[in-house]
């Protein structure tokens, strides 16, 4: 029990200093990065929790594909990241108490939520020796009960790849490029011609 | 020093204040309001899941699954119209981007 205190304690303090860098970060780079190592630690809180499937998830998912998309995109744009901070002192005095507002009163409904709602009676973390792995209890319900959900996502999934597609697909003018149907289409008459060469001449281009 | 479900819905409670905090200040740099808005759906998803253990409800996660999938989806789309209006424009200072029209 305290092993698992003390590896939610540092975990949570990973997540929630890494998160509060990702926002303060002078260097985007650093801010992905900081991204990434939230990330990690919210997976860990997964797996403390029970929910490993969905830690992992997480850590394909978010680091492997998103954060590198992040990654490459901040190293790929060519921005003043400088001239971008200037409204931060400006903004700071604003959103600093709505943060703090904010937050006061969500763990207030967190405390009570906890001591009074049925989560909070229901005694402690799901017990997973029960027979079934959590990866199984997810399949069970996921491919029986939501499996018209499951499809739709996949869908929201096809559409968003087409269109990040179309968005930055560039057509460039100019650029010699094969055209595979017009080279399927030659024939003879198109591709072959005769001409008559007279002595001492050069063939007509 | 067990750890219940209010610690995990503090954590996330302050991880979302996090974010909406971090597009409150940083309302010039629109990667960085991805970001944000990254770290806030970590959060609803740290609740989700939190309830769900708790509850001993698997399809709290379920839901964190979908919410994850549409976060990866919001993330290629916002990143490829981000790349699309650097082109476009050379910078992506947004809050002068009033005039967008295909």
């Amino acid at each position: 029990m305290v092993l698992q205190a003390i590896a939610f304690y540092v975990l949570a303090a990973t997540t929630l200093g890494a998160g509060l860098s990702v926002t303060l970060a002078r260097n985007p780079v650093h801010a992905v990065l900081f991204l990434i190592s939230a990330f990690f630690s919210a997976a860990g809180l997964f797996v403390l929790m029970g929910a490993e499937f969905l830690a992992m998830i997480l850590v394909v998912v978010y680091v492997g594909a998103v954060a590198v998309l992040f990654l490459f995109v901040v190293m790929m744009l060519d921005v003043d990241f400088v001239a971008l901070r200037q409204g931060f002192a400006r903004y700071l005095p604003i959103g600093g108490p709505v943060a703090a507002i904010l937050t006061v009163e969500m763990i207030i409904v967190a405390g009570t939520v906890a001591r009074r709602g049925a989560a909070g009676q229901s005694g402690g973390l799901a017990n997973q020796s029960s027979g079934s792995s959590n990866i199984e209890a997810i399949g069970r319900v996921l491919y029986t009960d939501y499996v018209y959900v499951f499809q739709a996502a996949g869908m929201v999934l096809l559409v968003a790849m087409i269109g990040a597609i179309v968005l930055t697909l560039k057509h460039r003018s100019g650029v010699k490029r094969q055209n595979i149907a017009e080279q399927v289409a030659r024939t003879p008459a198109t591709g072959l011609r005769i001409v008559n060469i007279k002595s001492g001449e050069s063939a007509p281009l | 020093m067990t750890i219940g479900l209010d610690h995990y819905l503090t954590v996330a409670a302050i991880l979302f204040t996090i974010g909406v905090f971090g597009i409150f200040v940083n309302r010039k740099n629109i990667i960085v309001i991805l970001m944000s808005i990254e770290l806030i759906l970590l959060a609803v998803n740290i609740n989700l899941v939190a309830f769900s253990v708790f509850l001993h409800d698997v399809v709290g996660q379920i839901y964190a699954l979908f919410v994850l999938t549409v976060a990866a989806a919001e993330a290629a789309v916002g990143l490829a119209i981000l790349v699309t209006f650097f082109r476009w424009r050379g910078d992506i200072a947004v809050d002068d981007a009033s005039v967008m029209r295909g």
